[in-house]
């Protein structure tokens, strides 16, 4: 659908985006995730035609896009700030991309209501824009470029001003919208939980490259650089040693936790060099309270801190040869205490938890 | 504070007095049935502005003066208007000197903008006329009328235009569907601060007229005699009637503009 | 990658942009103001002898501009009279720009600047005239002083002279002093005021180590807009001033019209511009470096 080739940008002597290359599929929910300055936002705008690669080339549905200025692009974008014309009412919003279509008035007013229906603003077509709430503003932007019926929808932070409910809520619609219309979606955004939830796949960005391009899962589960871990969810950090490569995986020696074996697969980036970091999900250590017969390596430590969060539980757990305490979630149950800092604790973790990261 | 506050509101009013103390009298004397300008006044009269209606003169002096004031005006406006677009939205090699150059007129003494343009005319072997002291209004009006809509064009969200253009607008259609409908309180500003000063404006004038009378030229004639003062209190009058009905008209529109807009009316003033 | 298409890029990037859209109102300044003025400066070099315009180069303009006692006098009492109109409008309308920043209700702001500028909508000419009425031998202020028995005689220093011109011209600049300074004290944070009482500072100290540091850009930038085109004003001085109260401008203004000598005035006009605008370079620049040492 899109591809994005070796695509460069400067700005002066800055470079705001260095080599990127992609592939965004068709009907896909993709995300461009990073921290604010990362270039996430330059790319999205040469995808929509406002600002031209300096370097390299961008093909939307097989055709260059050298050169095409916005308005022939078959994509639609939904601004940050909204960007509803103030002095056209939403109706005249919603049809102002329709003039170049033939139809006649009643058709385009039924075009109008049928989208605004679609995007929960029936009956809304009256209404001036500064009497608008900024969910509301959110779905005239997205009916207005949704009756295009573009190939690709571009949106740039469009729930950041958002509060927090009204965003949560609208992510959900977005992903419904998304799956009824079919159209390809390309969303950026700076919030990591923003993007799990809503997409397919994600471009991670950091400085003007992609860190890594993945499903959420693995991006989740198998972060290829220390960076894309912390980044996305949280990830305790443990120096280790390379001690052997075996057929199927590595033998490490990891910092407080001792030998540990790791399969290949948990090594996402490669290994290279005998000094590595070992990365550990908090909710891949469990805090034992009984002596179950599970297998799995443990090791003793004691309760730092406890941050009671209702349904979770995070600890900060100090163990045996590491400096810096672990980070642990315990899921509330029942029967399950809540330790107090400084009770004892031992730490129980499962031999495919850990991985390996450069 | 509260005690410096009172001092202060003195003072505020002191000057008030100070600046509307020629504004006032000026109607004071036009309706006053005397032919010397001075107190006290001995009665109510309409003859000066009777006797405007009779002066041919005064009337070819005052549509000179019109054409001139809206001409420049309209040129003034849309220089203003290229300059205040790429000065707000672009970045362009030499900006700075080109902006400067632009903009000069407006620290420039107006004696030095008369003396250089008649000098430039007259070489060139040009005919000193109505048109050149347009040319020379334009060149003062041009970075009024860039300022005023370079705050305009500020206020503008970069993005309103992008989206008319994403939504598949050409330029063309983006400026004057979008652009110029939010900018119009600026453009109808730019139009109005123009007209005025051209209207008022006699030192460049003065170098550049050549034969033709504009109403300044005319009443800078007429102050040598002392029987036509009256009449000119008259014609004062008039003109800041005029103006301040101009003013008012103005400012209703663009808070009009603005309640449609849902901007706040007090942003913008500057 | 082909000529053709980098020139294509070029002329849909923003610097091209840019430049079209500024080189309408560009060229209307070159060709107005940048080329007219250079031949003023090329006019300065001529003679004139009546109504023939000998075109060899020669000094003899500035010559007689710089050195002949008239024209120095002039110039002198010019610029002096400037400098006077200029400290005078920025001290006169610095208290009420302050007054209507600080201590005007926002929702009044907007109409006390109307009130401001309402005055000067009336016709320029008429608006000095009227100040001859009121400082005149039978004038408003003789009027009301002699009426009110605080003076037997009218007072007679208060037109035709210097001060009449400084009166005169003060008023007529009066908004544009205001405008800038009022703008520049909107402008401050008004949390950084109550940092600096909130660390002890009293309301004097306040104003002088806070306000009027950050209000500076524009009471400069008032300065600038008032002493410059102020040296150019014919008007004021030949209605008002007297005969002790003409100016350069005056001399400029005779020398292209009356007297026919057209170079000379250009050289006085020259002379004139260059002047101020020099006198308004070293004052910015020391400013600056004022305010940086302070910094």
């Amino acid at each position: 659908m899109i591809r994005i080739n070796c695509v460069s940008k400067r700005f002066g002597d800055i470079r705001a985006l260095d080599e990127v290359s992609a592939e965004i599929h068709e009907s896909e929910f993709f995300s461009l995730l990073g921290p604010s300055g990362c270039g996430k936002t330059t790319l999205l705008r040469m995808i929509a035609g406002f600002d031209e690669p300096s370097e390299g080339e961008i093909f939307i549905d097989g055709k260059s896009m050298d050169g095409v200025p916005p308005n022939r692009r078959p994509t639609n974008m939904v601004f940050q700030s909204y960007a509803i014309f103030p002095h056209l009412n939403v109706a005249e919003n919603v049809a102002y991309g329709l003039h170049a279509r033939k139809g006649t008035r009643v058709e385009i007013r039924r075009q109008v209501a049928e989208t605004l229906d679609m995007v929960g603003l029936a009956g809304f077509e009256d209404r001036q824009p500064h009497a608008l709430s900024g969910g509301q503003k959110q779905r005239v932007a997205l009916a207005r470029a949704l009756i295009l019926k573009p190939k690709v929808l571009l949106l740039d932070e469009p729930l950041s001003a958002l509060d927090r409910q009204l965003r949560e809520q609208m992510q959900t619609e977005l992903r419904h919208l998304q799956r009824a219309v079919g159209i390809t979606f390309v969303f950026v955004t700076h919030d990591q939980e923003e993007a799990l939830t809503m997409s397919d796949r994600i471009a991670v960005i950091f400085e003007g490259k992609v860190a890594q391009l993945d499903s959420p899962l693995e991006l989740y589960r198998r972060p290829v650089t220390k960076r894309v871990g912390e980044f996305i969810g949280v990830m305790n950090f443990l120096g280790a040693r390379l001690l052997a490569e075996e057929s199927g995986g590595y033998e490490v020696e990891v910092e407080g936790l001792g030998r540990v074996k790791v399969p290949k697969r948990q090594a996402p980036g490669g290994v290279s060099g005998s000094r590595l970091t070992a990365g550990i999900r908090p909710e891949m250590l469990t805090l034992e309270f009984d002596d179950a017969e599970i297998p799995g390596r443990r090791a003793n430590g004691k309760v730092v801190d406890t941050q009671y969060l209702g349904d979770m539980t995070y600890y900060e757990i100090a163990l045996e040869g590491i400096g810096k305490p672990l980070t642990l979630s315990m899921r509330n149950t029942a029967d399950r205490p809540i330790l107090e800092p400084g009770t004892a604790a031992k730490v129980r973790w499962g031999p495919d938890s850990v991985l390996l990261l450069n | 504070m509260r005690r410096k506050s009172g001092a202060l509101a003195v003072y505020a009013a002191a000057f008030l007095v100070f600046l509307y103390a020629p504004a006032i009298l000026l109607p004071v004397f036009a309706f006053n049935d005397s032919k010397i300008i001075a107190f006290p006044l001995s009665g109510f009269t309409l003859e000066w502005f009777r006797q405007i209606l009779g002066a041919d003169a005064l009337h070819d002096a005052t549509l000179n003066s019109l054409f001139i004031a809206m001409t420049t005006a309209v040129l003034a406006t849309a220089l203003g208007t290229f300059a205040a677009r790429a000065a707000t939205r672009y970045k362009f090699p030499a900006k700075a000197g080109i902006m400067g150059l632009v903009m000069t007129p407006l620290v420039l003494p107006e004696i030095i903008v008369g003396v250089s343009l008649l000098v430039a005319i007259l070489q060139l072997g040009m005919e000193l006329s109505l048109f050149t002291i347009i040319l020379g209004h334009v060149l003062i009006c041009t970075p009024f009328s860039a300022a005023i809509l370079g705050s305009a064009f500020q206020n503008l969200d970069n993005s309103l235009e992008e989206a008319s253009i994403d939504l598949g607008r050409s330029r063309f259609d983006t400026f004057r569907l979008i652009t110029l409908p939010l900018v119009l309180p600026g453009v109808l500003a730019s139009l109005l601060v123009s007209f005025t000063i051209s209207l008022d404006e006699f030192i460049i004038a003065f170098f550049l007229a050549g034969n033709e009378t504009t109403l300044p030229i005319y009443i800078w004639g007429q102050l040598r005699f002392p029987q036509k003062i009256p009449t000119l209190m008259a014609v004062g009058t008039v003109l800041l009637a005029a103006s301040l009905t101009l003013l008012a008209t103005a400012e209703f529109l663009r808070r009009s503009s603005i309640r449609r807009t849902g901007a706040d009316a007090a942003k913008g003033l500057m | 990658m082909p000529n053709s298409s980098r020139f294509a890029k070029w002329r849909r990037s923003e610097a091209f942009r840019g430049l079209a859209l500024a080189s309408p109102p560009f060229l209307y300044a070159l060709t107005m103001l940048a080329a007219p003025l250079a031949a003023v400066v090329l006019f300065s070099f001529w003679t004139q002898d009546y109504l023939t315009l000998d075109r060899t180069p020669t000094w003899n303009n500035y010559k007689t501009a710089w050195t002949e006692a008239i024209y120095q006098a002039l110039m002198l009492r010019s610029l002096k009279v400037s400098a006077l109109v200029t400290a005078a409008t920025v001290i006169l309308s610095f208290p009420i720009a302050y007054y209507v920043s600080f201590r005007v209700s926002p929702r009044r702001k907007t109409l006390w600047i109307f009130l401001i500028t309402i005055p000067f909508w009336t016709s320029y000419l008429m608006r000095i005239f009227l100040w001859k009425v009121i400082l005149g031998y039978n004038g408003v202020v003789n009027g009301s002083l002699m009426g009110l028995g605080l003076i037997e005689e009218p007072l007679t220093f208060i037109l035709y002279n210097q001060n009449a011109v400084i009166l005169t011209l003060s008023h007529a600049w009066a908004p544009f002093a205001i405008l800038p300074i009022f703008v520049a004290l909107e402008r401050i944070d008004r949390s950084l005021l109550e940092a600096s009482e909130d660390l002890g500072d009293g309301p004097v100290r306040r104003f002088f180590r806070v306000t009027l540091p950050l209000a500076m850009p524009g009471v400069l930038a008032a300065a600038v807009i008032v002493f410059i085109p102020t040296i150019g004003d014919y008007v004021t001085p030949r209605l008002v001033g007297g005969p002790n109260g003409l100016l350069i401008a005056n001399m400029i203004e005779l020398q292209f019209k009356k007297a026919n000598n057209a170079p000379l005035g250009a050289a006085l006009a020259i002379s004139a511009m260059l002047i101020v605008t020099i006198i308004s370079i070293i004052f910015l620049w020391l400013n600056r470096r004022y305010i940086r040492s302070r910094a």
